[in-house]
């Protein structure tokens, strides 16, 4: 592959993304603008923003991959990754956008009127940032060697750089631009290659991907893969709500209303875009096997337009998906850094610094850990560990957050149980496949996919232990529930908005 | 503006004692038995429409895996060019999650519509 169209492609996204930031800048004030984008944003340009921040590297890249080199079990992943916005849509976007609050920590805080449900929350939310955003870093780097030859630690700086010069002076009103912006660009450099090749498909006899064990549900090399689909289901449906970057968007709405219909643009938003990646993955069984043997398959995507388009043609067209890919990582790094840096600059440097600069040192830490570990630790893959940030979150925020918003009886003493229980099992379960070597049979399945067993063992702690501690169920709960509950629109004494820094 | 301000001064017309009017709004500020009454209707049918949705997803979508388990055959039927399976996960899945979200949206704005009406009609 030519590398020249590929390198021209990634910078020319790299600037744009500082332009378009740039465009951001000239309207970042205040601290609120900084966190929340003073909550002004409408349902268009908020839902692809929020488009353009979900569809990480695992999205753009690793379902083709994965498709191709495992078959129909894998279409699970995006189903889960937008069945996981209806969850979310229909169990906490409104009374979420109501809380008033800034971050989870501070939601956590509000509603359960405890300074150490936040300090555990604010771990988790640092825990499942970093999570998330190493193996970003990890693909970006993969990427730019695919497409341009450069060493691997050189994408994951490029991709770290961009989005601390746009967190760092636009904060999150410059990032909605950008990343409104990256969802259509995401959606172009996957559409416009896919009709080419398509098109050449047909032309060359339309060859049939499908056939043997590939096509056929639950016939994958998994020894259980009926527990690990429904594992995989569990933590996409139930993680969603709890990725610290998707729910700090929904404080940039400006009423529970509009978070609702907000959320149902991004539904559309997302299945639109996912109808793409298989039909790569397909069509890479036909042109690109030799990627699962080479261990590859997670390039298909890079590869596929310069192998079955000749000439200059097929690699601008590949020169286009790589554009993509980049976007993917700024995107979702950005978000990331967003909510990883907010909580840190509350939680963590709030009492040496104060507002904007607060929050400009926080994203700096927030990029640079994650970066190193990202270049020290050796490659995981990128959508196995994105899977895992899910599991995480599926066991300790969606508890959190359902029973905070719909459970009247929820103590904090039981949510610190949940939080414990929940994160320690799937944390564990984390760092042994992050460290460990695969092993066979059930006590392999499960810890490769643990969220079938840790999400419904941090429910019932959250729930045992609070109906063992009803005396120390919040004071202010009612009137909580009022502010979560009620339409904006009615006149309701809701009491203090949550204190933010 | 200044000085005393005006005072009116008025009787009611009718011989009957007047009751004294309480809104549903300050029942819930006060948090009132009745005012809690007010708030669990809204919560329960937020709640209400919010878990049947969960469960027309579970079962339609959730029950995928089972069916496949149970009907292996299932893959051998094609519709439009594309295995039962494929065409299920990865086509037409998103119409029906989409058409779900939008349906639970205008349930759950009419919920909010009737207890505003509720509440500041009383």
């Amino acid at each position: 592959m030519s590398h020249g169209y590929a390198i021209v492609a990634v910078l020319l996204v790299a600037a744009a993304t500082l332009s378009v930031g740039a465009y951001g800048w000239r309207f970042s004030r205040t601290t609120s603008d900084f966190f929340v984008a003073s909550r002004s944003v409408r349902p268009a340009l908020n839902a692809s923003a929020i488009g353009g921040e979900y569809l990480s590297a695992a999205s753009f890249l690793g379902v083709a991959g994965l498709v191709l080199a495992f078959g129909t079990d894998m279409l699970w992943y995006p189903v889960g990754w937008t069945a996981g916005y209806l969850v979310l849509l229909v169990l906490v976007a409104a009374p979420l956008r109501r809380s008033g609050a800034y971050t989870l920590p501070d939601f956590a805080e509000a509603r359960l009127e405890s300074r150490t449900v936040r300090g555990l929350s604010s771990l988790l939310v640092v825990a499942v940032g970093w999570l998330y955003l190493m193996p970003q870093f990890q693909g970006a780097g993969l990427s730019l060697r695919t497409v341009a030859g450069t060493p691997a630690w050189a994408g994951g700086l490029l991709v770290g750089a961009v989005v601390l010069v746009n967190v760092f002076f636009g904060g999150m009103r410059s990032i909605t631009f950008v990343q409104a912006f990256q969802y259509w660009l995401k959606l172009t450099a996957l559409l416009v290659p896919v009709m080419v090749l398509l098109a050449a498909w047909s032309g060359d006899g339309a060859r049939s991907p499908l056939g043997g064990a590939w096509v056929s549900p639950l016939a994958s090399a998994d020894a259980h893969p009926l527990y690990t689909t429904y594992s995989i289901v569990i933590a996409t449906f139930l993680g969603t709500m709890g990725l610290p970057h998707v729910v700090v968007r929904f404080y940039t709405n400006p009423d529970g209303r509009t978070a609702r219909r907000t959320t149902l643009v991004v539904l559309a938003l997302l299945g639109l875009f996912y109808l793409l990646p298989p039909v790569y993955g397909a069509l890479g069984r036909v042109y690109t096997p030799d990627l699962v043997a080479a261990g590859a398959s997670d390039t298909v995507v890079l590869e596929l337009p310069a192998r079955m388009v000749e000439g200059v043609a097929g690699e601008l067209l590949s020169a286009l998906t790589a554009a993509g890919a980049f976007a993917a990582f700024l995107s979702t790094s950005s978000g990331l850094t967003i909510a990883v840096a907010g909580v840190l600059s509350q939680d963590v440097m709030g009492r040496r610094f104060r507002g904007v600069r607060s929050f400009q040192a926080s994203a700096v830490v927030a990029v640079v850990v994650p970066l190193v570990l990202a270049v020290s630790a050796e490659g995981v893959g990128v959508a196995r560990a994105v899977g895992l940030a899910f599991a995480v979150a599926a066991s300790t925020f969606c508890p959190l957050l359902v029973l905070g918003i719909w459970w009247r009886r929820l103590t904090d003493v039981g949510a610190v149980a949940g939080l414990v229980v929940g994160g320690l099992l799937s944390g564990g379960a984390v760092v042994l496949t992050l460290i460990g070597d695969p092993r066979a049979g059930w006590g392999g399945a499960l810890v490769a996919q643990p969220a079938a067993w840790t999400v419904p063992l941090a429910f019932a702690t959250m729930i045992g232990v609070s109906l063992l501690t009803p005396a120390r169920v919040p004071r202010h709960v009612n009137r909580t529930m009022v502010r979560l509950h009620t339409p904006e629109a009615v006149d309701l004494d809701r009491g203090p908005a949550p204190a933010a820094g | 503006m200044s000085g005393t301000p005006r005072v009116r001064v008025t009787s009611p017309r009718s011989a009957a004692p007047r009751r004294r009017r309480v809104s549903a709004v300050s029942e819930i500020d006060a948090q009132t038995d009745l005012g809690a009454v007010y708030m669990s209707s809204l919560l329960r049918s937020q709640l209400r429409l919010a878990l049947s949705v969960v469960s027309v997803l579970v079962a339609l979508v959730a029950g995928l895996p089972l069916l496949f388990a149970l009907a292996p055959g299932l893959v051998d039927v094609e519709l439009l060019g594309l295995p039962l399976p494929w065409l299920l996960l990865a086509v037409a899945v998103y119409p029906f999650l989409l058409l779900l979200g939008w349906l639970y949206v205008r349930a759950a704005e009419r919920n909010e519509r009737d207890f505003a009406e509720m509440v500041e009609r009383s």
